[in-house]
């Protein structure tokens, strides 16, 4: 059966979505920048099946861009982590509160 | 000329607002002092204005500016001095000036002095526009603003509440009449396309009898109120809670003969329908006999002054109503002096006697109040129409008037209410100034008013006794307007009968009254005598029942509405709605609040949520887009 | 038909790995599950035609984001179980899926995917990486500039946020110093 540009895209729905129920799940920070990483994931395949069937390079640069912005991203919010550790103890989701309207 | 108008017209504003100023301040003289001169002056340019029209001069016609003028409506503030109109001015500021002199002396020890002047000057101000006006608007424009300054002054002692009840009384019973006064007045916009008097007035000939019959009807409605005829008559009698120069002013000379100045301004209306002509007379006729009866038996002085003002405006609407209008407008001249005169005498009464109305308390006043007796003597002789004093010419002629359209039951009607006023009038008279002194019993220790008061009453004794003089100078002038009858009763012995007749029976009227009040007989009622149990005399002295017919059958019931209406209706249906409205906002917000808990993990499931509903806001808009000629063609079938 | 085979194997592979990253308690198979699931990605990758992006995607994904949260994981105490919030999974599931739909819809409709125009076309002949390198550094130089300095930043940032004692440098201090330090340190232990 002929995989066509269909598949992919739906295959990165999919991805998309268990990416966005692991946003919306996790209560631990750290797992929730797991669920990041996949959508990002999800996105990059998207990028490069529409390149390739379309014949143009832009998807793939943008989907180097976007690994190379989701590791610096992965830098800095893992600092931020240990930071907010280091004052709260943990690293539960229900206790970053502070902006409560 | 003009300048006249305006300053006749304006400065009675200029001292009214003048006087406002000090209106929270104690007692100033000179505000009085102020507002007495620029009332003056009104009455000067008043003067003027007359005798250039009594010289032949053209009315003097001014619109001063634009009120309204949308689409074909037309409506200016404009003034017309005319053969009418200037003989109420002048009627207006001679009395007004002499009031105003009179209160500086009657208010001297009121603490609200300023403010009397402010609202005294008010109302000669709204008087003015109302008889200067050469449209319905200004009329209704000053119609208001005396009802208005009327409450003011009739609940001038506001802390009394006896006061206010009157003047709300009054206001309120005018305003009801106003309500007809208002359909006449669309009535006549509707039929004539204009509001000016010539205008319409002239385009009423084409108009047919029934739309006239309710245009008439309509606008003597409002002067029922103001001239306070059955049944719109309860306040006249309550207003005289007010100061007594209110009285003197306003219940007297001016604004209850509004009534009648409508009616003979629109003159060339009810010659066209004499057959309300007819009611209005009837009506007229009934109230003149109505009033008089229940001033017989009266215990408070000033009321039965009030009767008998109702009691003449009733004579009043008898001429106008007969087509006798400059008879009418006659009356109203010669009734408004010596009516003003008798109530400016009582208020020195009142105030020798320190606000006491009884008149069986005082007695034997005309040794320390010498001329308050000869004033209100002479003007209750001028009331009661004895030749030569004033009433007698326009009185008699109005009896005239009677005979002459045949209209026998309405004259011997007025004819026993002559001798009626008479007899009350001169029992007034008698009981205060002879007799016995019964006020010693009480303590009192009457003293004259001031000399300036007196002097300030006598230009109104001068005209009481001459005012019959003017009769043929002020027909010439005013029937270049008004439709000129003369009536003369051909058979001279026929006129001779009448007048003697009518003049015998007044004075045995006044004979009888002194025989019975003016002895040393005369005690204080005390409820026990025979004749205060009679039936008669306690239906008079409760005024036939009527303002408790009015308190029980309309105001009590009408009350109750209103609370059931307010508590039932306002609080639990709009005010519920409107707090519900306000409610629904606020809970909203409420619930609505939850969404920024802070939480991190429900924050990414709405962000999750908007996203999904714009993704769905894009494919619906997107399918739109496409199908766009399909959806038309679907709702246009619909047959939306 | 091997890139069927191919697809629909990483497919299934890449959505249980990831599957199991954001369903499971244990934060250690989560992560370990992540780093699979970003080898099985970069397959796609290779069978798209994009190697560099594939070689990539392992280097710089599964070696060194991976092992930044790895090592992130050494600070936080992975043994603890994960709580997670009774919240209602319907509500998540059916979210996401509802999104999933609404997504595919969009891509699918012919509007978008009858328009997509090729801005920077294939060269026939040379390998993808020549390729990438040529576009790279031609067209999208500014961008590559830029992704630089800001990874520069995010480096700076990483330090500064999780060191410690950064205002001492033991490298400037003489061997004194030190061991002065460090008997403070064992002294306030002791005492």
């Amino acid at each position: 059966m002929e995989i066509g540009l269909n598949h992919y895209l739906v295959l990165s729905t999919i991805l998309f979505a268990i990416g966005l129920v692991g946003v919306m799940r996790r209560k631990n920070l750290l797992l929730l920048f797991f669920a990041t990483e996949i959508l990002l994931n999800s996105v990059n395949i998207a990028f490069a099946a529409i390149s390739h069937f379309y014949g143009d390079l832009t998807g793939q640069m943008f989907a180097f861009f976007v690994i190379a912005i989701a590791a610096s991203e992965v830098a800095v919010g893992l600092g931020l982590l240990i930071v907010w550790h280091k004052r709260h103890g943990n690293i539960d989701l229900d206790t970053l509160s502070t902006m409560k309207g | 000329m003009e300048k006249y108008l305006y300053i006749a017209l304006f400065a009675p504003l200029v001292g009214s607002l003048f006087a406002a100023l000090f209106a929270a301040t104690p007692k100033k003289t000179f505000v009085g002092v102020i507002g007495s001169l620029l009332i003056f002056t009104a009455f000067v340019s008043s003067s003027i204005l007359l005798s250039y029209i009594l010289g032949g001069g053209a009315p003097v016609h001014v619109e001063m500016m634009t009120w309204m003028a949308t689409g074909d409506l037309y409506i200016p503030f404009g003034f017309v001095v005319d053969q009418v109109s200037v003989t109420m001015m002048m009627v207006v500021t001679l009395v007004s000036t002499v009031v105003h002199i009179y209160s500086i002396g009657y208010m001297d020890h009121d603490k609200s002095f300023n403010r009397f002047f402010s609202w005294l000057s008010a109302f000669v101000f709204s008087m003015m526009v109302l008889v200067m006006s050469d449209n319905f608007a200004g009329l209704f424009i000053g119609w208001e603003g005396v009802g208005l300054c009327s409450w003011g002054l009739i609940g001038f002692w506001y802390h009394k509440e006896i006061a206010t009840w009157a003047a709300n009384e009054a206001f309120i019973m005018n305003r009801i009449a106003d309500l007809g006064m208002l359909i006449g007045i669309f009535l006549v916009y509707w039929n004539t396309g204009s509001l000016q008097y010539d205008i319409a007035f002239a385009a009423m000939q084409g108009l047919d009898a029934s739309v006239l019959t309710w245009i008439g009807i309509f606008l003597f409605v409002g002067a029922m109120g103001k001239s306070a005829q059955f049944p719109l008559h309860t306040w006249l009698a309550d207003a005289m809670e007010g100061p007594t120069p209110v009285s003197a002013l306003i219940h007297a000379a001016t604004m209850v003969t509004a009534g009648v100045y409508l009616v003979v301004r629109a003159n060339p209306l009810y010659d066209l329908i004499p057959h309300v002509g007819l009611f209005i007379a009837s009506l007229g006729a009934f109230v003149a006999l109505f009033a008089a009866s229940m001033a017989l038996v009266n215990r408070d002085m000033k009321r039965i002054i009030a009767y008998s003002t109702l009691s003449q405006l009733g004579y009043m609407f008898v001429a106008a109503g007969l087509g006798a209008y400059w008879v009418a407008l006659f009356h109203l001249m010669a009734h408004a002096f010596f009516k003003a005169l008798l109530f400016l005498g009582a208020g020195n009464v009142m105030h020798a006697m320190h606000d006491e109305l009884d008149p069986f308390k005082m007695g034997g006043l005309k040794k320390p109040m010498k001329w308050t007796f000869i004033m209100m003597t002479i003007a209750s002789v001028a009331l009661a129409g004895i030749y030569p004093l004033a009433g007698f010419f326009s009185k008699d002629l109005i009896l005239e008037v009677a005979m002459i359209e045949h209209h026998y039951i309405i004259y011997s009607v007025l004819l026993f209410t002559a001798g009626l006023t008479a007899f009350y009038s001169f029992r007034l008279v008698a009981l205060i100034f002879h007799g016995e002194e019964r006020h010693k019993l009480f303590g009192i220790d009457p003293h004259e008013a001031y000399k300036y008061m007196l002097i300030g009453m006598s230009p109104l004794l001068i005209l009481a006794i001459i005012a019959g003089s003017l009769k043929m100078t002020y027909f010439e002038m005013v029937t270049q307007l008004l439709p000129a009858t003369e009536y003369h009763i051909h058979s001279a012995i026929t006129y001779w009968i009448m007048t003697i007749g009518t003049q015998v029976f007044v004075v045995a009227a006044i004979i009888y009254a002194y025989k019975k009040y003016a002895n040393s007989s005369v005690k204080v009622p005390d409820g026990t005598s025979a004749m205060e149990n009679s039936l008669g005399y306690k239906i008079l002295i409760n005024q036939y029942y009527i303002p408790y017919a009015y308190e029980e059958y309309i105001v009590k019931p009408y009350r109750e509405l209103s609370g059931i209406l307010w508590k039932q209706v306002d609080m639990k249906v709009v005010d519920a709605t409107v707090d519900g409205i306000a409610g629904i906002l606020y809970k909203t917000g409420e619930n609505t609040r939850d969404m920024q808990s802070g939480n991190l993990s429900t924050m990414l499931k709405w962000m999750v949520a908007g996203t999904v509903a714009m993704l769905s806001l894009a494919v619906v808009f997107g399918l739109a887009a496409r199908y766009s000629d399909e959806i038309l063609a679907i709702l246009s079938g619909l047959g939306v | 038909m091997f890139e069927a085979i191919a697809f629909y194997l990483f497919a299934f592979l890449t959505i249980s790995m990831f599957f199991i990253a954001v369903t499971t308690s244990q934060a250690l198979y989560a992560l370990t599950a992540l780093a699979a699931g970003m080898i099985f990605i970069s397959a796609f990758f290779f069978i798209l035609g994009a190697d560099f992006l594939g070689a990539i995607q392992i280097v710089v994904y599964s070696g060194a984001v991976m092992a930044l949260y790895a090592f992130g994981m050494m600070f936080f105490d992975t043994t603890r179980e994960v709580k997670e919030k009774q919240g209602n999974k319907y509500i998540v599931v059916g979210l996401s899926t509802i999104a999933a739909v609404l997504v595919v819809l969009i891509f699918a409709a012919p509007l978008v995917s009858n328009n997509i125009t090729a801005l920077y076309p294939v060269i026939e002949g040379a390998g993808n990486t020549q390729e990438v390198g040529m576009v790279l550094f031609t067209k999208y130089l500014i961008p590559f500039e830029v992704a630089a300095v800001m990874l520069l930043v995010a480096m700076i940032a990483g330090i500064v946020l999780a060191g410690k004692k950064m205002d001492l440098s033991i490298t400037l201090m003489n061997d004194a110093e030190i061991n002065e330090i460090k008997t403070e340190q064992t002294k306030k232990v002791l005492s």
